[in-house]
């Protein structure tokens, strides 16, 4: 069985994380980027399968040239091999120019499973799969917090508020799960050396067949007219519990109407 | 003016539509006329039409048909695509669930628009708000390519009611076979619960490691009771086993924007703040005077969680 994990490299969201004032697009050159966190549990899953199934795990991803570093992590986690979508005319590309790249990519690649985190922590949209199964016309299994498959039939759980919905699709479908999935595993030190060597094939737009002027920030589907810090709030009270604590809170409370 | 396509999010649990529909439809007055967008099995719009009204609907267009539930997201897209076509609207607007957020971006695909997610607030000149890295930076946003889309966050609009004629009109439902990939084979709820949807809640209640154990969580839960609110855990919580998944707020858990957010034994990580941080007013309690969580709170209390909550519960209950 043949995967291909996608895998976006985002700004630590434990450190400080800003949009660049020039163009309003997210800083990343200033930024501590790392592999965004959920895709850690998609790449895991989709080494699960490939140890059930035989195949290939490829990671894709579009992104700067720093990107590497987060193609690198997944190939030393166990992944083979790596396409890398890299092109200044990218920069600012929106959700549905950058599903039209990956789509283009995934189109020359062979694959039964596309797998993803369901959201990033940067974006947060969670509509990548959504958008990739609209343009390649295969199913969406998406918010996964299990997943099997048998017989050329995939087969999730989708995560909802109280449970959970099963799902069903035929292959080749998107995946996308949430860090419910697994526990993803640590890159052993063999891992990290054999990643040294793993093929990685860095493709342009015009590999993709894609005109450079069809994405990138000055055609996006939509754009940042500003931003700005939200107001740091006010200085709260606090108080120490001498026994009274409980009863300062309730009075606070009441003081705001809301008992 | 204008018409406005407002796609209706149906209360799972019974009957009417969700609070997030009310919300969307308040938010979608300030492009144009609201016109409900009810995607359903045969008499759900019947069931809604009366709430749709009072939201200020002035045209619900049904599309029912048994089949558009069996299958995920694409059959919603599809509609509402149709209808893109067939009515040139300013604008839709849809709830920001899970599953309205992928319907936005498949609609976006479909007809070739840009789309926002979660938004906050939708100005006249179609400009949205949103809030980005973790409640930290507050964006304008605009769709510069066909038919915006928006996806409005829960609680982040106070629903106003408003007359609407909403005059029916029947959409037939053709799904194509692409709309049929991903069968939904069943929907099971594993967490009854008595208390509010976390992401509807107007008050949320949540516990974090310092709870130190599940049994305990149930100091939490009374207090929730007592306000008549949701309970929410941190993903240190949840990770700890204390508390199911489901109500994990933060970042890879559910974003939450109460009126009242009270974080019980939360230090209040960025994974955690992420999920709360534009809730109203927001109380902590916890033992650690350096905690984090006290930069953000409206009111904080250092103490024992085990002391403080109990008597907290008591006094509000009292108060009834």
């Amino acid at each position: 069985m043949d995967i291909v994990v996608l895998v976006k490299q985002v700004p630590d969201s434990g450190s400080e994380r800003t949009l660049d004032s020039a163009d309003n697009t997210v800083a990343r050159g200033s930024a501590d980027n790392v592999v965004n966190e959920i895709d850690e549990y998609a790449i895991e899953e989709a080494l699960v399968l490939k140890e059930a199934h035989g195949g290939e795990v490829t990671v894709l991803t579009v992104g700067p040239d720093s990107a590497a570093d987060a193609i690198r992590k997944a190939l030393s986690m166990g992944a083979d091999k790596a396409v890398h979508v890299v092109d200044d005319a990218i920069h600012g590309a929106c959700a549905p120019q950058t599903s039209a790249i990956l789509a283009a990519a995934l189109q020359q690649m062979s694959f039964d499973i596309v797998l993803c985190g369901a959201e990033s922590t940067d974006g947060q949209l969670s509509v990548m799969p959504a958008l990739l199964a609209e343009r390649l016309g295969i199913p969406q299994l998406s918010g996964a917090r299990k997943l099997t498959v048998e017989g050329g039939v995939a087969r999730v759980e989708r995560q909802t508020d109280g449970g959970f919905w099963a799902l069903e699709a035929p292959l080749p479908a998107v995946v996308s799960t949430w860090d419910t999935i697994n526990e993803p595993r640590y890159p052993s030190f063999k891992g990290i050396m054999a990643a040294k060597k793993k093929p990685v094939e860095k493709k342009s737009l015009a590999d993709l067949g894609i005109d450079p002027s069809t994405v990138g920030l000055a055609t996006a589907t939509s754009q940042v007219v500003d931003f700005a810090g939200r107001p740091p709030k006010g200085a709260g009270v606090k108080v120490n519990d001498e026994g009274d604590g409980a009863a300062q809170l309730v009075d606070f409370l009441a003081a705001q109407k809301i008992v | 003016m204008a018409e406005v396509l407002v796609l209706v999010e149906l209360n799972p649990t019974g009957e009417g539509v969700r609070k997030t529909t009310l919300e969307a439809l308040t938010a979608a007055r300030a492009l144009g006329e609201p016109a409900a967008v009810v995607v359903g099995g045969p008499g759900t719009a019947a069931a809604a039409r009366a709430q749709l009204a009072e939201y200020g609907a002035q045209r619900v267009y049904v599309a029912e048909s048994e089949e558009v539930d069996q299958f995920l997201v694409a059959p919603k897209a599809e509609v509402l695509a149709q209808l893109v076509a067939e009515k040139s609207p300013a604008a839709v607007v849809i709830p920001s669930s899970p599953e309205g957020k992928e319907i936005a971006g498949r609609l976006a695909i479909k007809t070739g628009s840009g789309f926002l997610t979660d938004v906050t607030e939708i100005a006249p000149d179609g400009t949205a708000t949103q809030v980005a890295f973790a409640g930290a930076t507050i964006v304008h946003s605009k769709v510069t390519v066909g038919t915006p889309i928006y996806t409005v966050r829960g609680n982040s609009v106070t629903p106003e009611p408003a007359p609407g004629a909403a005059e029916e009109e029947q959409v037939a439902v053709q799904l194509s076979d692409a709309a049929r990939a991903t069968r939904v084979v069943d929907r099971v709820v594993e967490q009854k619960s008595s208390r509010p949807e976390l992401t509807e809640a107007s008050i949320v209640v949540s516990g974090g490691r310092g709870v130190a154990s599940a049994e305990n969580f149930s100091v939490i839960e009374a207090l929730a009771d007592s306000l008549g609110a949701a309970v929410g855990a941190s993903r240190a919580a949840v990770d700890s086993g204390y508390y199911p998944h489901t109500f994990q707020v933060g970042q890879t858990g559910k974003t939450v924007s109460p009126q009242l957010y009270i974080a019980v034994g939360i230090s209040g990580a960025i994974q955690h703040r992420a999920g709360m941080q534009t809730s109203k007013t927001i109380v902590a309690v916890n033992k650690d005077p350096e905690a984090p969580i006290f930069e953000l709170a409206d009111f904080g209390v250092v103490g024992d969680l085990n002391t403080v909550v109990p008597q907290a519960t008591e006094a509000i209950t009292a108060r009834k």
